[in-house]
């Protein structure tokens, strides 16, 4: 079992983070279509994909199962799946692995709802560290608002209702979202995220993510997946 | 109240009048029967008894079972898997019963969970780390048996036969169930008996006769309790007892045991 920061493999893993609705996902999706077209192998791996974990978490959900304790580490068991199905091979075969949210969601989603934040960390401390992390910096509010008006019903643990600050859902989800995006920026220095202003445009926000990937690319690589 | 290491998120630490007794061994060294008997009788002595052991879970046991029905569970992958079933039935089963006053047996707790952990190459302090919520326990009762030998004659005469995973096949150590089953358990007694020392295990040589188990179990037990030893007659009452229960199916051990109770 190899440790975080200690792995040594040919393949480049990115990763974006960020609160919902941030445009993280959007900008992934940009990039993949970018590295595909340039004939990169590149495989994308989400949060929450494991098919051994998916049947779980799905139930607990609907089902209420959850306590903070229960919930970090169900969703570690997922990432462990990821990480040892989606993530590690396609590394260790040189390709490029794109993630929609990686440890730093656990980090920022389990400490806000009352996990210690050294436990968190070493729970998933068989993570393979990032080559380039971003983090879709946006404020809060305008976060919130392309949530709770994309949704007329916030799900239960999205709002973090099970926490107890208010019955309310959108008022719970705005102080959620609030020490979630504390975390996040304690994180900035602690893992090196790289930020990204996500109020900016989309065009503006991937010629950055572009521009700061490139030199990570293996030019011998490209075409030939074409 | 005590954690091994870091606690439970929003567990106030608190004295609870419950009791917390494990019994750990390796497969197939009678774990499951001790713990029905040791069930039976704390009850006729005016206990009450929650019982529970692994992949036990409400939350996470059915996606245990149905992932080691297929062939990519990964190992990092398994030991998250049982730690989400472990804390489930902590939080929700064994914390409220040791606050309500319960005597609470668990067949297997943490340390299984790390040995089998360890025998599979996971780092040592990360699994640790990870059972740190656990809370240390009143007393672990080692069901220990000598050799991996000796429990493939259990196994073979209880006519259950080899499985999979207790005999460590994603391990690939043998060329089939038999071979495989004798080295992966063999590495595993070599973790527990590491394990006891570090744990301060109080060990039961279970290669002995159920009855005579039982009984020291029972010795042991009431120590934990704080409460006077029991006597010849106190055994055979419950076992009596248990039998009237089970009807018309009581299993061999229980009328092996009762059968040698009897003068």
């Amino acid at each position: 079992m190899i440790s975080y920061g200690q792995h040594q493999f040919p393949g480049k893993l990115f990763v974006v983070e960020g609160t919902d609705g941030s445009g993280k996902s959007t900008q992934l999706a940009l990039l993949y279509q970018w590295l595909k077209s340039e004939g990169y192998p590149v495989f994308f791996s989400e949060w929450n994909s494991s098919p051994l974990v998916k049947d779980t978490t799905k139930r607990a959900k609907k089902r209420h199962l959850f306590t903070p304790a229960t919930f970090s580490m169900l969703h570690a068991t997922d990432f462990a799946d990821r990480t040892e199905r989606d993530i590690l091979p396609p590394l260790k075969a040189g390709a490029i692995v794109l993630a929609d949210r990686y440890i730093y969601t656990a980090f920022a989603r389990d400490v806000a709802r009352g996990c210690d934040r050294s436990w968190v960390r070493d729970v998933y401390s068989f993570a393979v560290k990032p080559t380039v992390a971003f983090f879709f910096r946006a404020p809060l509010n305008v976060a919130i608002d392309r949530i709770v008006s994309g949704r007329p019903n916030l799900k239960y643990y999205e709002a973090g209702l099970d926490l107890g600050w208010s019955d309310d859902a959108e008022e719970s989800f705005t102080i959620f979202q609030g020490k979630i995006l504390d975390e996040y920026d304690r994180m900035v220095s602690e893992f090196g995220l790289t930020v990204i202003d996500a109020s900016r445009s989309i065009e503006r926000q991937q010629r950055e993510m572009r521009m700061l990937i490139a030199p990570h690319l293996d030019r011998k690589k490209a075409g030939r997946a074409r | 109240m005590q954690f091994y290491g870091t606690p439970l998120p929003g567990v106030e630490k608190e004295v609870y009048p419950g009791k917390l007794i494990v019994i750990e061994g390796t497969d197939g060294v009678g774990r499951s029967t001790h713990t029905a008997l040791l069930r039976t009788w704390l009850e006729a002595r005016g206990h009450a008894v929650l019982d529970t052991g692994m992949t036990r879970s409400i939350l996470a046991a059915r996606g245990i079972k149905e992932a080691k029905t297929g062939t990519t569970l990964g190992r990092v992958t398994m030991q998250l898997f049982y730690a989400t079933d472990f804390i489930d039935r902590l939080e929700n089963e064994m914390l409220p019963a040791l606050r309500a006053g319960f005597v609470v047996l668990t067949d297997r707790y943490i340390y299984s969970a790390i040995a089998r952990a360890e025998v599979r190459g996971i780092d040592s302090a990360w699994i640790r780390k990870i059972y740190g919520m656990a809370l240390v326990p009143d007393a672990v009762f080692y069901l220990r048996i000598k050799t991996a030998q000796q429990l493939v004659e259990r196994l073979l005469s209880s006519g259950r036969g080899f499985d999979y995973w207790e005999s460590g096949m994603d391990l690939h150590l043998g060329e089939d169930l038999y071979d495989s089953f004798i080295e992966y358990q063999s590495r595993l007694l070599k973790v527990f008996d590491r394990l006891t020392g570090e744990y301060g295990f109080q060990v039961l040589n279970a290669s002995r006769s159920v009855r005579t188990v039982a009984a020291d179990l029972r010795h042991a037990v009431t120590r934990v309790l704080d409460e006077p030893a029991p006597t010849a007659e106190d055994n055979l009452s419950v076992i009596k007892s248990r039998r009237d229960q089970n009807g018309a199916k009581p299993t061999t051990n229980l009328v092996d045991l009762n059968k040698k109770a009897l003068p």
